[in-house]
């Protein structure tokens, strides 16, 4: 594989910013010295939540594949990163900013899987967002979540509220001027917010190599004034543990923290895309040693808490909860050509009543 | 009833919102212990505090999309950007992103935010500080655009931007900012976006214009009443929306039209207003619809803007051969 003409050797001058934080090795076993805090019950749920992503993965990308939902982007490979961070929030007061490769973490804090399924299916009012559910709508327009994210903790703050913002970013996201912008703010505000970047090594087919000539992402949070830490992003364990320590820091006052989680997309980035025109087969085979979900089973076998039969019960109990989701996703309403002109303006301008009535003249939807 | 210049009358709008509404916030470079580089927020972060007049980084991109947060969690925000022309910065924070806003979240979401940026040409400023830029965010849809052109609007103009749910740019014209005062009550109200102001009413001829061409129209106007041509005079006030009566009203009167404003002619918001009326009066119209525009070029070094805006010898010009055709 060639990584282009910028590829850049790692900088032997520059050390990682730290030892990547790791509790449960790629083996299953437990790292000399680690001490998590999470506990066997939680960990079966992180497990669930993690199988749960991967099912829903698998299940929309054969219902694509046979021209029944539109583009996607799998969290496959990431599910570690995606729960773990996710399970360190409270839904009842804290937010989550996605990009668009964490859906099981909107789901988790409280987002219907049937409603962010309906709204890659193109519904517009079965899509909505419901009140009470602190998660705004996924981003497509790389790292503009961030500034906003940053302005959403400042001003939970000042509105007196004991919130804490987790905005989701990846390597690739981190090149963008508005990451730089909105973590330099943060850090000056000192607003209540983690920034949770998942390195999963590829933007499209461009390599974390070519992405920066940094050695760690979690470096740059050093620029801004708060801490960097970097994770193993495939050890659930070890990402719950920096995820709220982070939360725990910022709901403290003491400011943001810069999250790396270091990953790989065992998938492509979306739908349209094709890995083998790019992806080293060695990279990705060595990759699928380090798969998040088996470690975690089969530490919980080494402890009596899990077998094939487990596994097979919840397996199919995931998988009849994704597909009771599918299924109300698929029989919600389709869109009217009404909704071209809904949820766009309060008092919209007469010209555009106009247009409306000139779409809808005629038609009886 | 107070005399204000626009500078006072946007500051005195800023005063008493604030003071009405602990939600409301303003943030940018300097607005603070400068009282921003005109001076606009002159005495508000003493009076209400580092918290609620905040002097942000250099950055446009964040504080806008930081604008969307905060009104997001419940503030409402008023940005200042330094001038309009370093929306450039943050144009996707803008359109793509404040407009787009409560489509994307189909509804849940709305973002009550304020973007105040001076603009203009005529003060000398150093490059990009007198871009008038404001044609490009009519074609972003989900944003209103604001214009003002004296004391009064700018006062009525900014507490109905503040107020409205949805974002609003709201563009000021610094060359008039202390030209002149003119009255401004204390004590709240609003000027309603999409109604255009008649400033001057003629038979012979209707000049459309918004923010300081309004100004130039009413100089060219009294240059050709010593001609005998009596001009009417549209203040558009507001871009989007656009008050399509008002202005199809004054322009089938007088049967004539020449439209003025800063920006380069080619696709400047003139061809929009032009194409308007072809659409809906051009029965009406005794000839073609000229437009006065800056020229299609680069806003140029400092010492050539009054070759390149807009003049008061061009306007008139442009209103002799309307009236000749």
């Amino acid at each position: 594989m060639t990584a282009g003409p910028f590829a850049l050797s790692k900088n032997k001058d520059v050390k990682d910013v730290q030892e990547r934080h790791s509790v449960l090795q790629a083996d299953g076993t437990i790292a000399a010295g680690a001490q998590p805090r999470m506990e066997e019950e939680f960990l079966l749920e992180a497990l669930r939540w993690m199988m749960k992503s991967r099912l829903y993965d698998t299940r929309v990308i054969s219902l694509q594949r046979q021209g029944q939902f539109g583009v996607f982007s799998p969290g496959m490979g990431q599910e570690a990163s995606i729960v773990g961070s996710a399970m360190a929030l409270d839904p009842t007061r804290d937010w989550i900013v996605p990009q668009y490769r964490e859906l099981m973490a909107t789901v988790h804090h409280g987002l219907p899987l049937e409603i962010i399924t309906a709204q890659y299916l193109g519904k517009i009012g079965p899509a909505r967002i419901p009140d009470g559910v602190r998660v705004l709508p996924t981003q497509v327009s790389i790292a503009a979540q961030l500034p906003q994210a940053t302005g959403l903790a400042w001003g939970l703050r000042l509105r007196g509220e004991d919130a804490v913002v987790m905005a989701y970013i990846g390597e690739g996201g981190s090149s963008e001027g508005d990451f730089h912008e909105a973590l330099n703010l943060a850090g000056v505000t000192k607003s209540p917010i983690v920034f949770f970047l998942q390195n999963n090594q590829w933007a499209i087919s461009t390599s974390r190599r070519v992405q920066s000539a940094t050695a760690s992402f979690a470096l740059r949070a050093a620029g801004y004034g708060f801490p960097g830490v970097q994770v193993d992003g495939n050890d659930v364990m070890a990402v719950y543990d920096v995820a709220l320590a982070a939360v725990e820091r910022a709901r403290k006052g003491d400011g943001p923290t810069l999250i790396e989680s270091v990953t790989y997309r065992m998938s492509f980035h979306n739908t349209t895309d094709n890995p083998s025109r790019y992806e080293d087969p060695k990279e990705h085979e060595e990759a699928r040693t380090r798969d998040p979900i088996e470690r975690v089973q089969k530490y919980l076998t080494g402890l009596g808490l899990w077998d094939k039969k487990r596994e097979a019960a919840l397996t199919e109990e995931l998988t009849q909860e994704n597909e009771a989701a599918l299924q109300l996703a698929f029989a919600a309403p389709a869109p009217v050509p009404a909704d071209v002109f809904a949820n766009v303006y309060d008092h919209p301008p007469e010209r555009v009543v106009q247009q409306k009535a000139e779409l809808l003249d005629g038609r009886r939807d | 009833m107070p005399q204000r210049t626009i500078v006072e009358a946007i500051n005195n709008a800023l005063a008493e919102e604030m003071e009405s509404d602990p939600r409301v916030m303003l943030l940018g470079l300097d607005v603070g212990r400068l009282g921003g580089v005109f001076r606009t927020t002159t005495g508000l972060v003493e009076r209400f505090g580092a918290e609620r007049v905040v002097d942000t980084p250099l950055a446009e991109a964040s504080i806008i999309g930081a604008s969307l947060g905060l009104a997001l969690a419940g503030m409402v925000p008023v940005a200042e950007i330094q001038f309009l022309g370093f929306t450039a910065q943050g144009f996707h924070q803008i359109g793509p992103q404040l407009g787009k806003f409560r489509q994307r979240s189909r509804g849940r979401y709305h973002c009550q935010v304020t973007i105040r940026a001076p603009f203009g040409g005529g003060i000398r400023s150093p490059e990009f500080h007198s871009d008038a830029v404001e044609a490009p965010f009519v074609q972003t849809p989900g944003i209103k655009i604001v214009m003002p052109s004296n004391p009064y609007d700018a006062k009525g103009l900014l507490l109905e931007a503040i107020r409205d749910p949805d974002p609003v740019l709201f563009c000021e014209p610094d060359r008039l900012y202390r030209s002149g005062r003119a009255e401004v009550p204390d004590g709240a109200y609003t000027v309603p976006f999409g109604k255009a102001a008649v400033v001057r009413e003629g038979e012979h001829i209707t000049l459309v214009a918004w923010s300081a061409a309004v100004e130039l129209c009413l100089r060219a106007a009294d240059k050709l009443a010593e001609e005998g041509v009596s001009a009417t005079v549209v203040d558009l006030r507001t871009l989007a929306p656009l008050d399509i009566e008002t202005l199809c009203n004054q322009v089938a009167k007088t049967g004539r039209c020449v439209i003025v404003h800063e920006a380069p002619l080619s696709a400047g918001f003139g061809a929009e207003v032009s194409a308007t009326l072809m659409e809906q009066i051009f029965y009406d119209l005794d000839a073609p619809v000229a437009r006065v525009g800056a020229f299609d070029v680069p806003f140029p070094a400092a010492s050539l803007e009054d070759y390149y805006l807009p003049s008061l010898d061009r306007v008139v010009e442009a209103v002799r051969k309307t009236l000749q055709s």
